[in-house]
């Protein structure tokens, strides 16, 4: 070995770089896609419920109910990837030491953050495929192919909200406790922003809360893009683009701190 | 040594955590090519000492380098290879996926097979590292270790829950990284392990480095040896006598600790007709160290 050699400091390529990211986003979905812990109740309930009362239950409702219930199981079901994929995987990787280890590597900044988010976004699509799957085939909703894309686009982007969630939250909580709390913020949020029951059969002071909940501006959305909405779209779209903001300006302030 | 051989250096670095004070001005400086032992009880301030080098903690005063740059440079990063006692990586990721992961963070990284022939997980490549032994496991954090093919190695306690044959393995390719010139910062509670490998020990007690040197120069500080018997002879009786350090009992066995082993057995042979088991050992890298965290005890509540 030369003194050259071993004194030049070493210079990755742009392509090198980007490779980094690329295999830490793959290992991010590889390792959730085989774990059934994690992938079976995130595909399992969506689809469950909309076969319970998008289909099976079909009957009882107005023609209109597989639609309406494609949009809020689908919103339902892109929550999951987003807080629990991301969040409490975050918890409970600050709590392992894998965390420590990847900042004491040279991994590029952010390929561990980013590589989960790519995780996030593959699943939410997956939700979306499934459901989009059984409203077509198993409850007979006929939609034109540009809702349909509308929709997937609307579930897969709206994910994003819901990982800047369980970005905060998992920089707040640590261990084996974050699925817990989780839990706490992803049922009631769910049911007080109407993806169970329809917001019009709830007490009128829920009604009156529910825009505070960042699923309620993407049930919205979802309902707008399989044709049920009642407009103002941008406003709802601003609305979960400023809950981002806050939540990643927020945890990024923890995580700095706290590392 | 000469300062321009120094790739990762701690100054006087002081680090609290709240009225806990873990480092207390230490200075380490680690060499190009030479392999560092840190040892201490627990709390002494070794996984400290490698979080500051690693750029994982900063310190509250003192500075820390690695390559002359601040350690949590990626520069800087590109050249080391870490492998952490407590981290549990992703269980249903396969052993060639984490390797090649690892290694893409590198600029010139080893090839994956000559990795893995190196650190003996050729037959694990396809097997999710959730199903590995906790050997088997050590072994695959050391290939993710070394595949960045780094000027210099931190291993956190590397062989715990080894049997002595991977033990023996993970030596050797240890030795195969020192001998192409890389660097190697280790911690260990196996002493036999610094002697096995360490050119260089650190002994590290509430803070501070409180003796290094070669593992023989530490183990020629401590000049003790140690007489285990059964004897009937009284503890009281045989701690007044001359030169002797301590005396402990052990399973029904008197363990004394004297720098004139000949003298001491003379009288316990002359004294007690029916002694048995007698056993006289020098003392190890163990022994060393327990002497000298124990003088710097004793150094400090005199103080």
């Amino acid at each position: 070995m030369t003194t050259i050699d071993s004194v030049a400091t070493p210079v990755m390529t742009t392509t090198q770089v980007i490779n980094a990211y690329m295999q830490e986003a793959r290992a991010e979905c590889l390792r959730y896609l085989r774990n059934p812990g994690f992938l079976l109740p995130t595909l399992l309930f969506p689809s469950v419920f909309y076969l319970m009362f998008g289909i099976f239950l079909a009957h009882a409702n107005s023609a209109d109910a597989p639609r309406y219930l494609l949009a809020s199981y689908g919103t339902f079901g892109v929550m999951a990837p987003g807080l629990f994929g991301f969040g409490v995987s975050l918890a409970l990787e600050r709590d392992t030491g894998l965390l420590t280890l990847k900042r004491a590597l040279p991994m590029p900044p952010g390929a561990y953050l980013l590589g989960k988010m790519c995780m996030a976004l593959l699943v939410a699509a997956i939700v979306a495929v499934l459901l989009l799957c059984m409203a077509i085939f198993l409850a007979g909703v006929h939609l034109p192919a540009s809702r349909i894309g509308t929709f997937f686009v609307v579930e897969v982007l709206g994910v994003l909200p819901f990982v800047a969630l369980g970005l905060l939250l998992g920089t707040l909580v640590k261990g084996q406790g974050a699925p817990g709390i989780v839990n706490l913020v992803y049922l009631p949020m769910a049911f007080l922003s109407g993806l169970w029951f329809p917001l019009s059969v709830m007490p009128s002071f829920l009604q009156s809360i529910a825009p505070i909940w960042p699923a309620y501006h993407l049930d919205q959305l979802a309902l707008s893009a399989v044709g049920l909405g009642q407009g103002r779209e941008g406003m709802h779209v601003a609305a979960l683009l400023g809950y981002t903001v806050v939540f990643v300006t927020i945890a990024a302030r923890r995580l700095r701190r706290y590392g | 040594m000469n300062q321009d051989t120094q790739i990762a250096r701690l100054q006087n670095v002081r680090k609290r955590y709240g009225a806990v004070t873990a480092l207390d001005g230490i200075d380490l400086a680690v060499h190009r090519g030479e392999v560092l032992a840190l040892l201490g009880p627990n709390g002494a301030g070794k996984s400290t000492s490698i979080a500051m080098l690693l750029g994982l903690q900063r310190p509250d005063a003192g500075s820390a380098t690695l390559f002359d740059k601040d350690p949590q440079a990626i520069e800087a990063r590109r050249r080391i290879g870490v492998m952490l006692q407590s981290a549990t990586l992703p269980a249903t990721l396969k052993v060639g996926e984490l390797i090649r992961l690892t290694a893409s963070y590198y600029p010139q990284p080893r090839s994956l097979m000559a990795c893995a022939e190196l650190a003996g997980v050729v037959d694990l490549l396809g097997r999710q590292y959730g199903g590995l032994s906790g050997g088997q496991q050590r072994r695959v954090q050391f290939a993710m270790a070394m595949v960045g093919g780094p000027d210099i190695l931190f291993l956190d306690e590397p062989t715990v829950g080894m049997d002595i044959d991977a033990r023996q393995s993970l030596w050797a390719a240890i030795r195969h990284m020192v001998s192409e010139g890389c660097a190697v910062v280790l911690t260990t509670h196996y002493l036999e392990e610094a002697e096995a490998l360490a050119d260089r020990v650190c002994v590290v007690a509430a803070g501070k480095v409180v003796s290094q040197g070669t593992v023989d120069a530490l183990r020629a500080q401590v000049a003790l040896r140690k007489i285990r018997c059964v004897t009937s002879v009284s503890e009281t009786v045989i701690s007044s006598w001359e030169g002797v350090a301590s005396i402990e009992i052990h399973h029904g066995r008197k363990v004394i600790a004297t720098a004139d082993a000949e003298g001491v057995v003379r009288k316990l042979l002359a004294a007690d007709y029916a002694l048995s088991e007698l056993e006289v050992q020098r003392a190890g890298l163990a022994e060393a160290f327990q002497e000298i965290t124990r003088s710097t005890d004793t150094a400090k509540e005199a103080a």
